[in-house]
Order: C-alpha cells, then structure tokens, then sequence
C-alpha cells in the first residue's frame, strides 16, 4: 500500500520535539557549566573535604565520683594520596617526623595494603602513622605547607588515673578489617573497645562523629567551610559511666593478690554492684595505650601467667567447700535433712567408700557441720537426697541441677562484660554418658556435695552465691556499671532473682556461717565491730597445692559486702583465701586495717604463692 | 534464486547505513572510555583491565559487534516471520524473572546465571518493537481504520509494561510510553499527545502549588481549574471556530468568576469548589444543547476533554498519595523544587549538578574529574555517567554528546521515512521513540530537569544488558533498512 503523505509529516513534529528538547539541554548546560557563577565556585574549589569531627569518648568514674578514665589527645598524620602525589620530600617529612626511610616506607606499604586497610582509596583521607608525640605534632604543624595532601587528624586516646583495674576498664584499639565489616560507623583508623566495660558499653562510650564540610583548592590546600559550615555536623560526645566499683578497695584487693594466681570479687548484696572485681596477675591499663599498644600487648598475650585473663569471670574452677552452702540449702528445702538431723563423721565418710575428714565432734547437725566445714555430713546428705526410696537418682540429679541453675550456677551470670564463664554444673544425661549406660548413684558421684569432681564455678558466681546467702534468698545479677549519664542502665540488673528455697533454710546457713568464724574454719576472719560470716574452701587440684578459698560476708545483719576470694596452690582455705577476704571486707566496711590486724595485712602484701605453688608450668 | 541470495547477502553491507555505524561507534565507545574515568581510581589498573568496569563494557562491546554482525547476516524477511514468536519468548522469559530473580535492592529484573547477570527487560524493547511493527504491516491495516486495532497495539505495548512493572522497575517500564510517538506518526490524533502534555502540566501544578487556599481551594487546584476554562473556552474558538457559543461561554465565566469575587470581597464565603463545579457544568449543559446545529464531533471532544481534565485533576491527589511509593513522591517533589532535601534525593542531583557544573567551557580534563572519583556522585558509572563528561569535557564534550545522540535519532528518523513497507517504518520509528525517551529521561535527570528515574544512557552506561538490548535494536533496523531497495509488495 501507498504511503500516507499527510502522516509522513509528522516526523517533522516528532524530529522538532526530539530537537526542541536538545536546544533546552543545551541551554540548560550552558548555564550550569559557563554563565551560571555559584556552580563555578564550587567548580574551581575541585571538591569538598569532608573532615571527620571525632568526639570525645565519655569518662568513667567510680562509684564515689573518682575519675578513673579520661581522653588524652593523639595525633595521626594523614594524607590524600592523590593530593600528595609520589613525588615528595620523603626525606624531609621522615625528618619531620622523626622517623627512619624504612619506617616510613613499612608505615606506606600498610596503608596500601588492602588486607590491613581495605577501605584504601587515593581520592580519600587515608592514616599514614598514629600516636604523634605532642613535639613532633608542633613541628609537623609548622611544616605542614610543605606536603601538600598531607594534614593531621587529632583523635582521643585514653588516660588512666589508677593502675589497677585493668581487667573491669578494658583499653580502645584500632578498629581492623572485620569491625569496619560489621558496624557501618567505623572507618579506617577509628578507635573502638576492647575487653572490660570499653567493650561491652562501646555504643554508649563512643559518641557520635560529625563531619565539617571544607573546600579544597586543586592544590589540596583548605579553603574555608562550605556555605559557611551550614552543612556540618557536630560531633556528640559519648555517656560519662559510672562504675559500682570502689577503686581504692580494687587497688588495694590488686595488692593485696600480688604473688598470687587468683582472684577476689566483692558485691553490695542489696544492689548486685560489683565492689571491686580483682584478678591478678595483672597489669596496668596505661600500657595498653599509644604507641608501645602493639609490643605491650604481645608480651601480654605471651606472658605464661596469662594476665589478659581475667580469672574473676572466666576461671572456672572447683569451688571446694565454698559449695557445702548450696548442698545445705537443697537438702533443707527438700526435706533430705532438718536443722536438727545429725550425721555421723569418723574422721571421714565411710560407706563403701572413704571421703576423708579432719578431726572434730562426731555425730554433727548442720550449722556446725558447716561451720568445721564437715565432708561426712554433706556426703551423708547427698546420698539420702539422690538415693531417696521411692524416686530414681537421675530424676533427684534433676532436681539437684535445678536448683543449681537457680543460683546461678551453670550458666553465666550475665555480668555487663565480656567473655565470661558458664562454670560447669553436670545433668544427669552428663552422668549416663560418662558412666557408659550403666547404673550410677549417690557414691558414684559423691565428691560433687563437697565442690569437687565435676562441678566448676566462677569466683564471681561464688560471690553472687554469697551475696545470695547475705541477702536470706535473692539476689541481682552482679555488674559493674552503676550509671550511665543521660541514660538508664539496662534494666535485667535491676530484677531480682529468687531461688525456690525458702528463707528460713537461708538463716540456718547464714548462722552456720557466722559460728565459723567464731570458732569454725574462719577464726582469722573476725575484726572488732563488724559481725563476719565466712565460709573456707579447699579445692583438690590436679596441677599442685590445694587452692585456697573464702566465701563471705559482712555484717551479719544487714550485710553490706558480700566476698569471694580464690587464690591458685595456696594451700588451705585459712591460709590466703581467709585473710584476704576479710581484709577486703575491713577495707570496705572500717576505711582501715585495726593494729592488731597489721600482720595479716604485711603477711598477704609480702607474701608468693606462685614459687610455692607445686605447679611446675609457673 | 540461490545465486541472488547470496548477491544480496554480499550487498548488504554495501547498502547497510554507515552514518547510523559510525554514531554508534561513536557513542558506544565514549561510553566505555567515560566508565574508565568514571571508576577511574588513581593509582590503579589500565582501562583494558577486565577487573574494571571499563575492561568489562570493553567485553560487551565486542560482544555487542559480534551480535551486530550475526544479526546483519540473517535475512531481513526473518525478523518479520519470526517477529511474534520472539515476543512471545521474549515475554515468557520476562514472565519467568518475575518469580525466578533474585531481589537485588527491591527490584526483580536481574536473571542471574553464575557470573553472568542478564536483564530480559532489555531486550522486551526490540521484541516489542518487532512485534508492533509487524502488527502494523498487517494487510491493509491502519491505526484509525477501527477501534479494535488500537486496542490490539495497545496491548502489545503493554503486558511488557505490566511484567516490568511487577519486577519494580518503574523506568524501564516508563520507557514504553514513549511508543505513543509511534502511534501517533502511524495516525493517532494528536489531541493524545495534546492532553498528555496537558496532563503533566496539570499534575505539576496541581503538586507543586499545594498552598495557599483560594476560595478554599490549594493554589494548585485553583490555578488548573482556571486552566480547564481557559482551554474549554479556547478550544471553542480555534478548535470548533464557533466564535458565538465560545464568546458567550467566556463572557459567561468572567461575569460568573466576577461576581464569586465581589462576594468573597464582601465576606460571603464561596465555595471554590462548588463554584467551578457549578461554572463548568453549566457551560458544558450550554454547549450541548446548541452544539445540535453543528459538527457535532469536535464539540464532543471539547467537552470530552474538559470533563476528562477534572477528572483527571481529582484523582491527581488520590495517585500523588496512594499510588506512588513514598520515595517515588520525593523524587518528584525534589524535581518540582518544592523540597531541597540536599542530603538524601536531592543529594544526587544536586551533586551531579556541582560535577557538571564544575566542568565549565572545556572541564577538567580526561581523568582530571575529582568530584566523580571522589564518590560523591552514586551510580556514577551506570545511570549519572553523564555527570563525569559534564565534569572532564565541560560543554563542547556533552553538548557533542547530546549533538551525536540528536544526530542519530534525526538520522533514524530519516531512515524510518525511507522504508517502502510498513514494517521497516514502524520499527525504525520505534527505536527512535526509545532513544528519545532515554535521552530525554536520563540527561533530564542529570542536568535537574527531570525527576530521577532509574534508566541508563543509551550506549554510555555500565551494563551488558542494556547495551545489547541498544545494539540489538539498532542493528536489526539497519538490516532491515539495508534491504529496502529490494522489491516486494
């Protein structure tokens, strides 16, 4: 068919719309590219700088307003590679910056490389080298003009007022590779926590950046705000923390621990606030910041004593005698035994099989069998409660974990800081494993009434069994973080939780408690004016010497401290895990050591257990 | 027979329109040298580096030239025969990605066979362009011959509309609006494209002008119905020439848009609503009953029209904000300037404003750009390419840019009015729509003159798909054309 003549001038209309459309883009161009001038000024200024404002990390204090923790300003030398090129004055700058070629070229070779830096671009601002001393920032400064790209970024690092603590504060490292992955708010060079509160309260801790907006010349030299700063963004500086933690008793738990593998933790029973939390051995925060981060925290790591680990929160260890409470508790609550039922004890548990005893009066009700801390009565105990006629061990065992978990043993506490542990409370499906299939019953697995055998514990979860004890039956997840500024702290250390064992069965262990210390196992824990409860604890160990153990509190009634010492191949409960205890629960409650406590004080600040020990790995 | 077969196959190249060849090569490869400046990063890789983007678009031209050949070497009678099955398959496959991609930032376009990732919405651009060509070249059709073929193109143009749309690529399936050109050179009125143009002058004033309240309507509302009289009243005069009725309808209005403003003046509260209700109607009910003494038709679309604009106008608000997705609302609002959000759309745009800006007379020289490399502007290799040209080869590189672009589509356009079939017309003009639209939509976008809309630059723009779909289009017109001279009836 013929082609229609009138329609074939459409094109016309189309081809002038496409046109028309062309002129208007042009003209359009014309005026964002040559007549229009704000577009040109950003023209010639090339591009914007986008400088990070970093705020200030908020400050700790402790729980009587000591400032612990401060920011301290540190200095980064920092450089767009693009602006400042290849062809500069290397020698000079590494004169500058007191640093060898070598150094330099190592320090150039990280930046670029994409494994330790992935966020590298040469458009962007990229960390040469960091932890300026203040004197080479000064004459950095001065000669900046002469490395152009090159500027200096100031950031805080932290100060410390104590050198104790270090397990609780925890330090701030760079961020790495897999941190700038996860959390879209670092970038290359940042700072984030690492370890203690630093790490657990980041969110709170850091603040949130802001940026200036400057302009730059061609050259890379600044020009001033853009649009005189309308665009920036002020930095908010991170939440003030305020510990529960009472640094003078920390300080002195730390030297009190000196010589000794180990730790002590002391709570305020009504609140669940840590008082002091000490882990030894130790070592001071301070060496963890600037510069020397790298070589110092290596001879950390390397160290055979392991000082990064906190034994408060992650040692699990046999909690010996300090456990026979527990056992008292379930026994009473269970019916097993009443305040008045005795056992027998000849020097021992003799039924079938031997657990050895020391030497007291035969047969023995429960308070005084926990104030001579008796292994016969909670093994006679044990027995009756899992050999009950009527039921099966596996479903007593049950029972028995039940109530442990109750207490907080098992599982972790929750405690608001890092990596710590569940400690080990065997169920009875543990048992019918390790036993094969076959049949197993009260005497197979006797040792666990007396805190030995399976069972391991933390030092804070025997402390939070103390505190337990102090409060006749509840306690609050223990924590060391007391306040946050402008916010709340997280409400589950607010909560109470209460065992289901009655109040009455608490009393007669608390009692059991106070008659050891007048004339139990914990004689050296008394002090005048303050009525002590403790119990000691003797842990078998396969590595040497027993471990000494306490587990205490103070005053009788009202309790204010609540403590749990543990001190590695010490020996007896009485002999370091005693003195120690109480020592801290004087500190505490008096503000002093009595004269006639001094030589107790001396004895612990002098003495070493670790060339003691036995242990051949120390 | 065999003999003249190949005689033709060996002349196609002789016949094939080198112009059309050589803009393309232009264009496709300043594209991939553009990428190259747009990832460009100081210290690293060549631009032939496969690792890079530019090493990559280097790969799809080749391929692309590889795809131009083998389409040339078909006869041209194939793509007629096989036009509907190729839309058909090229549907089916659109069908599929629907339920089978991957959900790649909210959209479902991308078929993903291992590294290779595939848009089969490009290639719904040359099937349905095929598919609409050969509807057209139907014995003895005409687009205005009965109501029933409009139907039948519309619905060739839209179910890709419909797929595209449900894999949420609202630009791509934009693009296919553009065939209206189509439509229209092959006979439809040009009252559409008229009320089209009057619709989006409708709806950008009915949103931009929100505030204040006239006689207690938005500004915006006020002003397009004053629009709606004014027209009604014009196309009375020019469009029906009835220098009676339309006189009396204008007077009708002053006196009546008079006599609502004294009362207001005098505290009376007017209804704007009513009022213009009220107006209108009765103009229309006038018109009606004298338009009985003469051509009836044209009266009939005045007032068509008119009714359609209000409601047109009504439902603006409803689709403002129910239809579109809140982002799609900002985007418009930031193209109309009601909103100078700077820090999230308007960011991009304001940004790509400052790199073409900052590119000046001549701009700062290949890889020279700095607001580009330094990231400031997204999507800087595929959808705002353009921005690194504006910044690295000032005006003179993209007003030769928009020249070639404008170049081609003229040139194609010329093409298209040379083919002795239907066919070969259709399809030329189809593949001028798309061109128009692209470049329209995507540097529109870039300069701030459009909304943004999420649609690459023809030929420029990182991505292996869409440069196939471009050279595919393009090439089977060129074959097409190529055989034009040879007889058939």
């Amino acid at each position: 068919m013929g082609k229609d003549y009138t329609l074939e001038k459409r094109k016309y209309v189309i081809g002038g719309f496409i046109t028309l459309v062309v002129i208007i883009f042009l003209i359009r161009l014309f005026n964002l590219q040559v007549s229009d001038s704000s577009y040109k000024e950003n023209a010639e200024s090339n591009a914007f700088f986008r400088k990070v404002l970093y705020p200030a990390r908020g400050l700790v204090y402790d729980r009587n307003g000591r400032l612990v923790v401060l920011n301290q300003p540190a200095y980064d030398v920092m450089l767009i590679p693009k602006d400042a090129g290849t062809d500069f004055d290397t020698l000079g700058l590494c004169k500058v910056l007191n640093i060898s070629r070598e150094e330099f070229l190592r320090y150039w070779k990280e930046m670029k490389d994409p494994r330790k830096n992935p966020g590298y671009s040469a458009y962007t601002p990229q960390k040469l080298m960091s932890h300026l001393s203040q004197e080479d920032y000064g004459r950095l400064q001065e000669k900046l003009y002469l490395f152009p790209g090159f500027y200096v970024q100031k950031r805080n690092v932290r100060e410390y007022a104590t050198h104790s603590g270090a397990n609780i504060l925890g330090n701030i490292r760079e961020v790495n590779a897999a941190d700038v992955e996860r959390d879209r708010y670092y970038r290359s060079g940042d700072y984030t926590g690492d370890l203690g509160i630093e790490k657990s309260y980041e969110h709170h801790l850091r603040g949130v950046k802001g940026v200036e907006i400057l302009m730059k010349d061609a050259l890379g030299r600044i020009k001033g705000k853009y649009e005189d700063g309308i665009h920036d963004v002020p930095p908010v500086s991170g939440r003030d923390i305020t510990l529960s933690i009472d640094m003078d008793l920390q300080e002195y738990g730390e030297q009190l621990m000196q010589g000794k593998i180990g730790a002590i933790v002391a709570i305020e029973p009504a609140t669940g606030e840590i008082l002091c939390m000490v882990s030894s051995p130790t070592y001071d925060p301070s060496l963890l910041v600037g510069s020397e981060r790298g070589r110092n925290y290596t001879s950390l790591v390397k160290d055979r004593l392991k000082p990064l680990y906190d034994r408060a929160l992650q040692g699990a260890y046999p909690p010996g005698s300090t456990f026979k409470p527990t056992q008292g508790l379930i026994f009473l609550q269970e019916g097993t035994i009443t305040p008045a039922t005795m056992y027998p004890c000849y020097r021992g548990y003799v039924n079938g099989l031997r657990v050895g005893c020391h030497p007291h009066g035969s047969p023995i009700a429960l308070k005084p069998a926990i104030a001579t801390s008796c292994n016969a009565y909670f093994c006679w105990g044990f027995k009756n409660f899992v050999d009950r006629r009527g039921s099966t061990p596996t479903a007593q065992f049950e029972k028995w974990k039940n109530y442990m978990v109750e207490m907080g043993y098992g599982y972790r506490l929750g405690v608001d800081l890092p990596s710590e542990s569940r400690g080990f409370i065997p169920n009875p499906e543990y048992y019918s494993k390790s036993f094969r299939g076959r049949n197993w019953s009260a005497n197979s697995i006797i040792s666990v009434s007396i805190g030995q055998g399976e069972v391991l514990a933390t030092p804070l979860q025997i402390a939070n069994l103390a505190s337990t004890i102090a409060n006749r039956g509840w306690y609050h997840t223990p924590h060391v973080v007391k306040e946050i500024s402008d916010t709340v702290i997280d409400g589950r250390y607010r909560e109470k939780h209460v065992p289901s064992i009655k109040k009455e069965y608490y009393e007669q262990i608390a009692e059991g408690m106070r008659m050891a210390v007048i004339g139990g196992t914990c004689r050296l824990a008394s002090f005048s004016g303050v009525e002590v409860c403790g119990k000691t604890g003797t842990a078998q160990n396969p590595h040497g010497k027993d471990h000494s153990a306490f587990m205490g509190f103070a005053p009788y009634m009202n309790p204010r401290i609540a403590v749990a010492v543990y001190v590695e191949n010490a020996g007896f409960g009485a002999a370091y895990g005693v003195p120690i205890g109480s020592l801290i629960m004087e500190k505490y409650l008096k503000g002093t050591i009595a004269p006639e406590r001094k030589y107790l004080e001396e004895r612990m600040l002098n003495s070493n257990t670790i060339l003691t020990s036995g242990v051949k790995k120390h | 027979m065999e003999s003249r077969n190949i005689d033709a196959n060996t002349s196609v190249f002789r016949q094939l329109d080198w112009p059309t060849i050589i803009l393309y090569l232009i264009l496709v490869v300043s594209g991939a040298v553009s990428i190259y400046a747009a990832s460009y990063d100081f210290d690293r890789a060549s631009m032939f580096d496969f690792a890079e983007f530019s090493g990559k678009q280097f790969m799809w031209i080749g391929l692309s030239v590889v795809i131009g050949c083998v389409i040339l070497l078909f006869d041209y009678r194939v793509y007629e025969t096989y036009a509907y099955p190729v839309y058909i398959v090229v549907v089916l496959l659109m069908i599929a990605t629907i339920f089978l991609a991957p959900d790649i930032k909210g959209s479902r376009s991308w078929l993903v066979f291992g590294p290779v990732s595939l848009q089969p919405a490009e290639f719904g651009k040359f099937a349905t362009a095929l598919a609409l060509a050969k509807l057209f070249n139907s014995y003895n059709f005409t687009l205005n011959q009965k109501l029933s073929n409009y139907f039948r193109a519309l619905i060739i143009i839209f179910i890709p509309v419909i797929l595209i749309l449900l894999q949420h690529e609202t630009g791509s399936a934009l693009v296919y609006i553009s065939l209206f050109f189509v439509l229209y050179r092959e006979g439809m009125s040009g009252l559409v494209l008229f009320s089209a143009l009057f619709a989006v002058t409708y709806f950008i004033v009915a949103v931009k002008y929100a505030e204040p309240l006239l006689l207690g309507l938005p500004a915006g509302e006020f002003s397009v119905f004053c629009l709606i009289i004014v027209v009604f009243c014009m196309m009375l005069l020019f469009y029906c020439k009835d220098a009676v009725i339309g006189r009396n309808v204008s007077l009708g209005f002053a006196v009546c848009g008079l006599a609502a403003g004294i009362l207001t003046a005098c505290g009376v509260n007017v209804s704007g609503l009513w009022f213009f209700l009220c107006t209108i109607a009765a103009a229309m009910l006038y018109v009606s009953v004298a338009m009985y003494r003469h051509r009836i038709e044209k009266y009939v679309i005045t007032i068509g029209i008119a009714l359609v604009s209000l409601m047109f106008l009504f439902s603006v608000n409803y689709v403002f904000g129910s239809v579109l997705e809140p982002y799609q609302q900002m985007r418009i609002k930031v193209a109309l300037g009601i909103e100078d959000d700077l820090k999230g759309f308007g960011y991009n745009v304001n940004q790509s404003k400052i790199a073409i800006g900052s590119g000046g007379v001549t701009g700062k020289g290949f890889l020279n750009g700095t607001q580009t490399k330094l990231k400031y502007v997204p999507e800087q290799h595929t959808d705002f390419i353009f921005c690194t040209i504006g910044e690295e080869e000032g005006f003179i590189g993209s007003a030769a840019v928009l020249l070639a672009f404008l170049a081609l589509i003229l040139r194609i356009i010329h093409l298209a009015e040379r083919q002795r079939t239907p066919f070969g017309r259709v399809y030329a003009y189809c593949v001028a729509s798309y061109l128009i639209f692209h470049v329209c939509i995507n540097i529109g976008m870039v300069i701030g003159l459009c909304p943004v809309i999420g649609i690459p630059l023809p030929f420029f723009s990182y991505g292996g798909s869409a440069l196939w779909g471009f050279t595919i289009l393009l090439f089977i017109m060129l074959r097409i054309d190529a055989s034009r001279k040879e007889r058939r009836d």
